[in-house]
């Protein structure tokens, strides 16, 4: 799998760490409890399109939103993270 | 002559009949129009949950709905490997009665699953890795469960061929625990469909679950690729594929599906006695009876549905088999496969009811749910069939991630990448 | 059924027909060689080779592979199959050979299950037959073909259950031992290995007609290609086939079309080289064998390589694999596919045998017969399974006086070691017996599609050309030649052109369309046929897994019909040929029982690798002590000068204690150092600990929100020990952040979590938080960093700070920091702190000079008594003086399990405060660090004991936490331990047991305060 890092250029995906799902949101510090485990702890996981969240470890350390096919590993679209949520 | 009993007598049987008489080792019944309980999943937890429903629970009317054939999920590709070497309270109870139910699982199916207890031996490298493990060896000695601490010597006698002279990680010992091993997987599968089979579980092949129909916030049946079955009672058993089942009734799940590689080699005459786990560099072994070495490591790390892997990640798994075997190294491997993972946020599995009433999930096994096929069916029947928690898999409760009481064997926390 | 012999093909092994033997020096080898023909083929007679094979010696010559050589020198039987342990000869001249497997080379070079038809032959080749007891000739493990009614598919799990124990004692011992064909090399792989990376525009898979025509388009065209072929030569089936391309032999365009593409500097070649998995985003996996064919290769010489490659586009032009047709006896060594036998004509002038039969259900079994005859064997008979055959075929079988069986079926052999004869049953239903030492049989082609597999879809069957196609094919990827169904040459060669034409205009290239070769008809026509009824014998379906036509009837009866059921019950297609051989035709005869087509039957899945690939290949140099890199700390070489014992910590390699002459226990040696520290000074290399620097005018704020206490109060020049959590409420990691100066602080993190902390950082401010003007930078790697510790630390270090800089007590109390200059001028951050409980301090200087300031810091202290310290006193000092060490941050605990829940702010949102505050985490009987000694205080204690009540069973109900780490204090001249234990701050004073039985001890303990050493802190602030 190649991620095209918008700093670095295509770059192999051993070079990047993986996080996971990126539409998962930070609640607020008193929002429910329920919400905040959500958060930590539930996941769509969905067959398909997945935004998640992927770290240029080895490369510029930047952290990527990165939109790829879980059936097919196909990448769809990578972003700079730090630029919030286009899709 | 012999009814369905298998024996040496009844092969004998039929090899002079020139196998005439050989009939389906289980029915490919026409589903019927309503059950008491389907389970959907046709891998060895469903089969085996509808075998003890039947068995146990003297279940009457049980159907298990599989999408393709019954072993061709994780059941049929994973490193075969059963152990009970768990650290953790919530863990040791299950396994431990899972090993019972291997060491008289060929008994009680008239079936022969190879379970053979060579030993699963754990490496360490370290003083601190070497006292986690007295830690967890002592946890199971507690617990009633097998274990021996090995030293260096001891464990040259065990296992003379490994890397002793030459590892960047030296190997100083290891944790033995000699009733674990190996059991043949398609068998288990063949096995349990037999039983239930034998038992009157129609085993409905090619029939894919396409929605879970609720009537005021009861499951009523399931939608299939073979129309509409009525059942006040649905487990879902389908690893690696929970959440999108789960979907189907608006309900999120702490997973998420990953690929793990497997690999298996060419047959060579016995080389690796039993299994051996060398955890600082991701890497796993045992030696088929056919003579195959078959070996894993760690995950991908990234969610995926696809059914393979990558070549960094193959990499990665050979470089820490030779590390400790490296005579292993002109040894050819012949497949890699992928299995998709239902990788907890703990690492832990779940067996617990849904929050809709008659929905039983059964999810969550990460990469370990080989071992526990025995007592994930036997605990799934039970809850199933009673409504309430077995009491050995207690902790396998849904909830246990709102309240903390969280079963984390590695202590990763909330990223199954790194389970 | 009256059998009618032919007696007219007796022959002998003895004599060659052939053989004008070359009067040369070379004359004992080509004496040797009965088999060779003369003149033709691709060998090069000038260099002959001499090989062993099961101890015996013989002759071929360069450009033979290790079958051809045997077949040259009238070597028929070359193994014994894997169940029944029958004589097994040469089936192929392919990857795909069932049954020529040997073990190749010896010692620790040892290969098992090696594809003698894939051995590139080199002089001094030792080979040698496996899967046999005693000898190859005479195996007992034979006897198991009298018990084959017994041991068909399944038997193992109907049976061998009584009694239960003898399982592990008897039966799979048993079976594993007669399982498993060859044996694995006998030490450490010799061998060296190595990985590389290409990028291009176009990968061609396969050096065929299609694969060269399309190589040639896209060199033309300037982009950049590489060609891989898997073969040592180029050009596929051109080297085996009496084709004519644009008048000349088809092996000399190959020559000529190679040399073209190799003066292009845009195309590079591959031999030897086999491309084995499609991965994700356009990456190849490809495998060359670099010098498997030499007999020796030059010191440090990669034996193989490990391709990367990255192509923007492919052409998969892997061609076919001849498939076979089942019937009974087709296994014995004679029989061979009929593509093979004319590859070991036209190509290796290897003829395996003088009096052939051919049996075929297709054009191509015909070539097979031609190309015999004009060898010089005679060709007793062709049958083939059609009625009618075109009037052309009619005439070859007239011109070169082979019998003609249409309609015909062959329905068994004869033979023990080597096929003798073959009978044979027309279409008028009378029976022939053919005496015949070689039957070639062609049951048409399979295209070699499994690369187009490797993304998860599965081939089609199509009904057009009788065999299974690609269907979905991975992206960027397109297929040509036989592999696509274009299985004449002309055929082929045009669809090289268009393949690669289409695929060079993709990738944004022009080229014109090429004139394509002009070639001769070349018929391909194909009536499928699978498997003859009521022959008689075995009849395998896979030869080298020894499936018979039976374990797949058995298989269907008793419902293992699916494709994966019928593969893992008989397990069809499991063997080293990975199926190529046997897995369609499996299908087939599964199709045909179960009475639905093929189209529905389906296949199992191709999975990578394509061919079997070395698991050393797979890990390339990462291993032994490459396995992993090795970090050295800026002391290194001064703390091996000192006589260290080094320790791996992670990646580091640290100094565990330094034993000094006369010392004969480690636990002498780390007492001394701990003394030295206590009464004196001690110095210790603590660069391993990650190191942050945090910079911007929201740096405090950012802290606040990473740690459970505050950092935004901190003033500058001060530092603050500070813990932190995951986002679900568990300790992450714990160290001492200092603040340098308003916007600037430096963090200090555990050893392990460097990397991790880092990441983490990163990802809270440029996800969570990426308004807050930080910025983030690892500086690790970039000081050196020393502790030195004790009471005449301070004395010790005045000698190195420069002036006017004053590390007075009172201008640089306990928990300062600061920015300054020793030893002249060396930049330095020195810190006040403390782990070991006494005055102490760390010290940073550039990493480049750690090893100068080591030297400087001991010759310093040496007034005092210094004595440098190792990892092993450093764990000792923070067990006595109760800090939490980096074993204890488990993943598992919280700040309150540690003991540090009093530094949890309550005023504040920081990472885990919300999932810290779940019911679990509160519970009063969760286990909590407390201290531990000996009751009886010349007892040991063991880390990892778990804790039990005095007098209690111990039972998992009884278990009340465990031991996490334990010391010998010398200090307190007594082991002291710590370790988690329910509800223990409350039951300091009381008494518990320490119950360890895999280590056999059992040790009382009482329960205390887990510091030790100077619980009011005073040496520190002195």
């Amino acid at each position: 799998m190649r991620i095209p890092c918008p700093y670095c250029g295509e770059r192999d995906a051993h070079e990047f760490a993986y996080l996971g799902d990126a539409t998962v949101k930070r609640p607020d510090f008193d929002a429910r409890e329920s919400l905040w485990v959500d958060y930590v702890y539930m996941r769509d996981n969905p067959a398909g399109r997945h935004r998640e969240h992927w770290y240029h470890t080895t490369g510029c350390r930047s952290w990527l939103t990165v939109t790829r096919d879980t059936r097919t590993h196909q990448i769809l679209t990578v972003e700079f993270a730090s630029q919030g949520d286009a899709a | 002559m012999f009814g369905r009993k298998y024996s040496a007598l009844s092969v004998a049987w039929h090899a002079t009949t020139g196998n005439r008489y050989l009939t389906p080792v289980w029915r490919d019944p026409e589903p019927r129009d309503r059950y008491d309980v389907v389970v959907i999943g046709g891998g060895g937890h469903g089969l085996a949950t509808a075998y003890y429903l039947a068995k146990e629970h003297g279940a009457k009317s049980v159907a298990v709905l599989e999408r393709a054939w019954i072993g061709f999920g994780n059941a049929g590709r994973n490193t075969t490997i059963i152990r009970s070497n768990y650290l953790l309270p919530g863990n040791l109870p299950f396994y431990e009665w899972s090993m019972k139910l291997w060491e008289s699982l060929e008994g009680e199916l008239n079936y022969n699953a190879m379970v053979s207890q060579r030993g699963v031996l754990n490496l360490y490298h370290s003083d601190p890795q070497r006292d986690a493990f007295a830690r967890r060896g002592n946890a199971m000695r507690l617990h009633g469960v097998d274990a021996e601490l090995l030293d260096r010597n001891q464990l040259q006698k065990f296992a003379p061929f490994l890397n002793f002279d030459d590892a960047r990680f030296p190997i100083q010992g290891g944790l033995l625990q000699r009733r674990g091993g190996t059991a043949r997987h398609d068998a288990v599968v063949w096995g349990y469909a037999r039983a239930a089979d034998g038992s009157g579980v129609d085993i409905i092949q090619r029939c894919e679950v396409t929605g879970i129909r609720t009537e005021a916030g009861r499951v009523v049946g399931v939608e299939t690729s073979r129309g509409f079955i009525r059942a006040p009672k649905v487990g879902i058993a389908v690893a690696g594929n929970s959440s999108r089942l789960a979907a189907m009734v608006g309900l999120r799940l702490p997973i998420e599906t990953h690929v793990i590689q497997g690999f298996v080699t060419e047959p060579v005459k016995p080389l690796i006695p039993g299994v051996i786990t060398f955890g600082a560099g991701h890497f796993y072994i045992s030696q088929s009876d056919k003579g195959g070495l078959v070996f894993g490591g760690d995950l991908d790390g990234y969610n995926s549905y696809a059914s393979r892997g990558n070549l960094p990640t193959a990499e990665d798994v050979c470089e820490g088999g030779i590390a400790i075997l490296p005579l292993i190294g002109r040894i050819r491997v012949l497949r890699i496969w992928g299995g998709m993972m239902d990788m907890t946020m703990d690492g832990s599995p779940i067996i617990d009811r849904a929050p809709i009433k008659g929905l039983y999930l059964n999810a969550g096994w990460c990469y370990g749910g080989f071992k526990a096929t025995p007592a994930s069916g036997w605990c799934f029947a039970h809850l199933i069939a009673r409504d309430e928690l077995h009491p050995v898999a207690a902790h396998y409760r849904l909830d246990r991630f709102a309240t903390g009481h969280l079963i984390d064997e590695n202590g990763r926390g909330a990223q199954p990448n790194l389970h | 059924m009256p059998l009618v012999a032919h007696r007219n093909a007796r022959h002998s092994y003895s004599s060659n027909p052939y053989g004008r033997i070359r009067q040369s020096g070379r004359c004992r080898v080509i004496a040797n060689q009965a088999y060779r023909l003369p003149e033709v083929g691709a060998i090069d007679r000038s260099r002959s080779l001499t090989f062993m094979f099961d101890g015996r010696a013989y002759g071929g010559f360069a450009g033979d592979t290790l079958t051809s050589a045997l077949i040259a020198n009238g070597v028929r039987l070359i193994g014994r199959s894997f169940k029944y342990h029958r004589p097994r000869g040469i089936f192929t001249s392919g990857p795909e050979e069932p049954n020529a497997l040997v073990e190749l080379g010896a010692g620790a070079r040892r290969e098992p299950n090696t594809k003698a038809t894939t051995i590139e032959l080199f002089d001094g080749l030792v080979a040698a037959s496996q899967n046999r007891w005693p000898s190859l000739r005479i195996d007992l493990g034979a006897i198991n073909s009298l018990l084959a009614p017994f041991i068909g598919a399944g038997f193992y799990y109907k049976t061998l259950m009584w009694p239960a124990s003898f399982w592990e004692t008897i039966y799979e011992p048993l079976i594993r031992r007669s399982a498993g064909l060859g044996r694995a090399a006998e030490g450490p792989d010799p061998d060296n290995y190595e990985k590389a990376h290409a990028f291009c525009d176009l990968l061609v898979i396969g050096s065929g007609p299609a694969g060269l025509m399309s190589a040639l388009i896209g060199a033309r065209a300037g982009a950049r290609v590489i060609l891989c072929e898997e073969d040592f030569a180029i050009g596929g089936r051109l080297l085996a086939e009496k084709h004519e391309i644009d008048g000349q032999e088809g092996r000399v365009w190959a020559a000529q079309t190679e040399a073209r593409l190799t003066e292009l500097q845009n195309v590079r070649i591959f031999r030897r080289t086999s491309v084995f998995g499609v991965y994700d985003g356009g990456t190849y996996g490809a495998l060359e064998r670099v010098t498997d064919h030499l007999r020796e290769s030059t010191p440090h010489q990669a034996r193989q390589r490990l391709w990367k490659i990255v192509a923007r586009h492919v052409v998969l032009a892997t061609g076919a694999v001849e498939r076979h047709i089942v019937f009974g006896g087709n296994d014995k060594p004679g029989v061979m596919l009929a593509s093979a036998a004319r590859t070991y004509v036209n190509r290796f002038a290897a003829l395996p045998g003088r009096h052939i039969a051919i049996f075929t259900c297709c054009d191509d079994g015909w070539k097979t017969a031609a190309d015999f005859a004009t060898a010089g064997a005679t060709v007793v008979a062709v049958i083939d399974v059609r009625r009618e055959i075109s009037r052309a075929f009619a005439r070859v079988a007239e011109r070169i006086g082979a019998r003609l069986v249409t309609g015909g079926r062959v329905v068994g052999t004869r033979g023990g070691r080597s096929l003798r004869s073959i009978d044979v049953i027309g279409a008028d239903g009378q029976a022939v017996r053919f005496e015949v030492d070689c039957l070639g049989v062609s049951g048409g082609w399979n295209p070699t599609i499994d690369l187009t597999c490797h993304h998860g879809s599965k081939p089609r069957w199509s009904d057009d050309q009788h065999a299974y196609i690609a269907d979905k094919l991975p992206p960027g990827l397109s297929i040509a030649g036989a592999a696509a169904g274009a299985l004449s040459l002309p055929a082929a060669l045009l669809s090289g052109a268009k393949v690669g034409h289409e695929a060079i205009h993709t990738l944004g290239f022009i080229a014109r369309f090429p004139d394509l070769p002009r070639t001769d008809e070349d018929p391909a026509r194909l009536n499928p046929f699978w498997h003859v009824r009521g022959s008689r014998g075995k009849a395998f379906v896979d030869l080298q897994n020894d499936v018979t036509v039976t374990d797949i009837e058995i298989a269907f009866r008793e419902g293992f019909r699916s494709v994966e059921h019928l593969k893992r019950y008989t397990t069809l297609g499991m063997g080293t040929d990975q199926g190529k051989a046997g897995n369609v035709s499996g299908y087939a005869i599964m199709a045909d029982l179960t009475g639905s087509s093929i189209t529905v039957t389906g296949t199992t899945i191709y999975r990578p690798p394509h061919v079997p690939i070395a698991i050393s290949a797979f890990a390339g140099h990462h291993r032994g002590k490459n396995f992993r890199p090795t970090r050295l700390t800026p002391s290194h070489r001064w703390a091996a000068e000192h006589g260290a014992i080094f320790v791996e910590t992670g990646p580091w390699l640290r100094a565990q204690y330094f034993p000094k002459f006369g010392e004969t226990d480690w636990l002498t040696t780390i007492s001394r150092e701990v003394t030295a520290v206590r009464t004196a000074v001690g110095v210790c290399d603590v660069s391993t600990l990650g190191k942050i620097e945090i910079q911007g005018t929201d740096a405090g704020t950012f802290l606040d929100r990473i740690y459970i206490n505050t950092f935004s109060t901190l003033l500058p020049g001060k530092t603050r020990y500070g813990v932190m959590l995951r986002e679900d409420g568990l300790v992450m990691d714990d160290g001492t952040t200092a603040r340098l100066a308003a916007d600037r602080y430096v963090m200090s993190t555990t050893t392990a979590n460097a990397g991790l902390i880092m990441q983490h950082l990163e990802f809270c401010h440029q996800v969570l938080w990426p308004t807050l003007d930080v910025q983030l930078a690892s500086i690790s790697e970039t000081w050196a960093q020393f502790s030195v510790a004790g009471p005449c630390s301070r004395a010790t270090l005045a000698k190195l700070v420069d002036p006017p800089f004053n590390i007075a007590n009172e201008r640089f109390p306990h928990l300062s920091v600061a920015s300054l200059t020793v030893c002249g001028g060396v930049p330095a951050r020195l810190f006040r702190l403390s782990f070991s409980g006494e005055l102490a301090y760390e010290l940073a200087v550039p990493a480049n000079y750690g090893d100068g300031v080591i030297r400087v810091i001991m010759s310093a202290g040496a007034e005092f008594g210094i004595e440098p310290y190792g990892t092993e006193a450093l764990g000792v000092m923070r067990i006595e003086k109760g800090h939490v060490a980096g074993n204890e941050i488990t993943g598992q605990m919280t700040a309150r399990d540690l003991g540090l829940g009093r530094l949890m702010s309550t005023k504040k949102d920081f990472i885990g405060r919300r999932m810290a505050e779940r019911i679990a985490f509160h519970d009063p009987n969760r286990p909590c660090v407390v201290g531990f000694r000996p009751t009886n205080r010349s007892a040991r204690l063991q880390a990892g004991a778990h804790f039990v009540p005095c007098g209690a069973a111990p039972t998992a109900a009884n278990d009340e936490g465990f031991m996490s780490s334990v010391a010998f204090s010398p200090s307190l001249g007594h082991w002291i331990g710590r370790g988690f234990l329910q509800r223990g701050p409350e039951r300091i004073g009381g008494r518990v047991r320490a119950y360890d039985p895999v280590r056999a001890t059992d040790v009382e303990v009482e329960i205390c305060n887990p510091v030790f050493i100077d619980p009011e802190g005073g040496r520190l602030r002195a």
